[in-house]
């Protein structure tokens, strides 16, 4: 079976200064595969600072890994050139946290719709590009006439953001990295939007990346979850057992702190330690606030198998067989029970 | 709980009316707002984009510019009315009566002064002649009064996290002791833990100096979690406002109940219920109800007629309707 994307042992690393350069790890050591033909939706979780950004940076190829290799069907990513790079470009698509950023407001939002159809010589005519933007923004809920010919600041966050979704969706991509589509976008289309992000995935194939720190959300699109905390892989999964039994003290920090729509759930009352700045780079990311740190964890953990379908990087789990880093996406769910 | 009665409240907006008059015509965004609030109350506001729920804010702070017009109105606090004031009079009540941490407030500091400078200005514009060390110290104590280190005053905007932004802009709407607090999404470009962080410190501080505060938002779960009562708005009109229980547990209005049933929770894993249709423009509102085309029970008279807003089961606010035989 081959391999639609491949981690081979990534790291990134981002130093600044000339002399006395500090560095910061950014991510450490992560090891993936998503198959070609199971199209999954897999979401990597954490707060700000946790290398989710850097991760969506790297798998598009902006940016390059520090040590370790990003394999995309079969070729490393830093060594495309010509055709395939720009194949690459077209098979690899992004949608963005921000839909106030992407827009060039000089243009009208029509901009980042043909720019697409011409680069990639996807429509033969005028009449057949004009047809496949009204497809696109009708598949993404939007009535074309309310949005072409507009500029970026006469629509509003949720327009332009499904706008964006429009114009990955126009591509017709193998792969999509959405870094927070919804984080800017009201509750009501959020819902929208998540939907056609399923579709996407059920009906024409598409893996997604589904980059986010709202874990409701991604309980309810994603299949599996990888939860990073400063770089670093804290818990990974079945998204079901991962937030209803979240076995790593930094999950259960995050949901516990996700505000159900509920009066039964409460916030949890513990106070939280705040993260501090820097912080050493040995041990356990994440000790300096884990109410249950001990002695042992200023060495690096591994990850533990605790279930099937669930790992986390805990000393607290100690009494399970580890397993190595490049093997975890074995046990990452490609199809949720539902489905299988 | 008999909060929507009180005789005192400390906000009370009465028939509050903002039109923009843009190229494509009259725009209503806020049509016949009215409502009350008392001091140490928390009141969430939500609502689509476009609802008006920002203009509302705006409003109350008199911060319409044109194209938009306050048409017409009270907001009164502690009696007096806000809108009769003068200019000077209103710049002087703003942060003093009222404060209001705008949308994405991180990006409002100014990012070559430091953040001492920034609080010190707040206070001495506001005709506060004390000395230089003991307005210092009330900008310290304001910085650990939403848990930040007395070092964030010597330092810029750019060394602080987010969360610390926010929260030095709470620190700010705090300063002079505001009886009102409007937070306009106060969290929405935070991650989960940090929104919890910040809301604990705006829930603290509120109790320290007795504020009401007004939580404008469109998250349902961070409304459950945080305020006592929930105004619905939809296209410039309040739909309905009730207590956070019994909005989540049993909605009066259509769009409430839609709005309720389509939040995500742990049981429907995998139900994307949107709300069918999109909101309408306030440019070419829908006749009678502006809700009635996306309404599950919309009857004859919701395209003819406007409803009013009435008081049903006590002391629920709701415009609908489907609850004129109660009154």
């Amino acid at each position: 079976m081959a391999n639609l994307l491949e981690l081979r042992h990534v790291s990134k690393t981002y130093s600044r200064g000339l002399i006395n350069a500090k560095s910061t790890v950014a991510l450490q050591d992560i090891s993936l595969t998503l198959k070609e033909d199971e199209p999954t939706i897999m979401t990597v979780a954490g707060e700000s600072g946790s290398g989710k950004t850097t991760l969506a940076m790297l798998l598009l190829g902006f940016i390059p890994p520090s040590t370790g290799q990003i394999i995309y069907r079969g070729r490393d990513i830093t060594t495309l050139k010509g055709e395939d790079r720009l194949a690459f470009r077209r098979e690899v698509q992004a949608v963005f946290q921000d839909p106030f950023a992407v827009f060039n407001p000089f243009y009208t939002v029509d901009h980042l719709l043909t720019v697409p159809i011409k680069q990639f010589k996807l429509a033969k005519s005028g009449a057949e590009a004009r047809a496949k933007m009204d497809e696109a923004l009708k598949a993404v809920g939007l009535r074309p006439e309310d949005v072409l010919g507009r500029f970026p600041h006469q629509l509003s966050g949720g327009q332009r953001q499904r706008i964006n979704v429009a114009r990955a969706l126009l591509l017709k991509p193998r792969l999509l990295i959405a870094d927070e589509p919804v984080s800017m976008v009201d509750a009501s289309l959020r819902a929208s939007i998540l939907e056609t992000l399923r579709n996407l995935q059920r009906d024409h194939g598409v893996s997604i990346i589904y980059i986010t720190h709202d874990l409701t959300t991604a309980y309810h699109i994603a299949k599996s979850i990888i939860v990073l905390y400063r770089g670093g892989i804290m818990e990974a999964g079945d998204v079901d057992q991962v937030i209803k039994s979240p076995q790593h003290p930094y999950t259960r920090l995050l949901v516990d702190s996700i505000p159900w729509p509920t009066l039964d759930q409460r916030w949890g009352s513990d106070t939280i330690k705040a993260r501090e700045a820097g912080g050493s780079s040995v041990g356990c990311p994440f000790r300096t606030r884990c109410p249950m740190a001990m002695e042992q964890c200023k060495t690096q953990p591994p990850l533990y198998q605790i279930k099937p379908k669930q790992a986390a990087a805990c000393y607290l789990h100690a009494e399970h067989s580890s397993i190595a880093a490049e093997r975890l996406s074995d046990l990452l769910p490609v199809k949720s029970e539902l489905e299988a | 709980m008999n909060m929507g009665q009180d005789q005192n409240p400390v906000l009370r907006v009465s028939n509050l009316e903002v039109t923009y008059y843009t190229d494509s015509g009259r725009a209503k965004a806020l049509d016949d707002v009215s409502f009350t609030l008392n001091a140490g109350e928390k009141l969430g506001m939500v609502g689509e984009s476009g609802s008006g729920k920002s203009t509302l804010a705006l409003a109350m702070m008199r911060m319409i510019k044109p194209p938009g017009r306050i048409e017409g109105g009270r907001v009164e606090i502690g009696g007096v009315d806000l809108m009769s004031l003068s200019e000077e009079d209103m710049r002087q009540a703003r942060l003093s009566k009222i404060a209001y941490i705008p949308q994405g407030a991180m990006n409002s500091l100014n990012p070559v002064t430091r953040i001492g400078a920034q609080l010190v200005d707040a206070i001495r514009s506001h005709g506060i002649k004390d000395s230089r060390a003991q307005v210092e110290e009330r900008c310290v104590n304001a910085l650990k009064s939403v848990d930040l280190d007395p070092a964030v005053f010597r330092m810029y905007p750019h060394e602080l996290s987010g969360g610390m932004k926010q929260r030095v802009c709470i620190a700010i709407g705090i300063l002079l002791q505001p009886s009102v607090i409007i937070a306009d999404e106060p969290t929405s470009a935070l991650d989960v833990v940090t929104q919890r962080q910040v809301m604990e410190t705006i829930d603290r501080v509120k109790d320290q100096i007795n504020a009401a505060v007004i939580l404008i938002g469109h998250d349902m779960g961070l409304m459950a979690q945080f305020v006592d009562r929930v105004a619905v708005m939809y296209s410039g009109r309040l739909v309905e406002v009730s207590t956070v229980r019994e909005m989540f547990t049993k909605p009066v209005h259509p769009y409430a109940a839609a709005l309720i049933s389509s939040l995500p929770n742990l049981e429907n894993k995998g139900v994307f219920q949107g709300i069918p249709g999109l909101a309408p423009s306030l440019l070419r509102l829908p006749g009678g109800c502006s809700f009635h085309p996306r309404c599950a029970k919309v009857m004859d008279i919701c395209k003819t007629t406007r409803p009013t807003t009435r008081m049903v089961q006590g002391n629920r606010l709701v415009t609908c309707h489907l609850y004129n035989e109660e009154a």
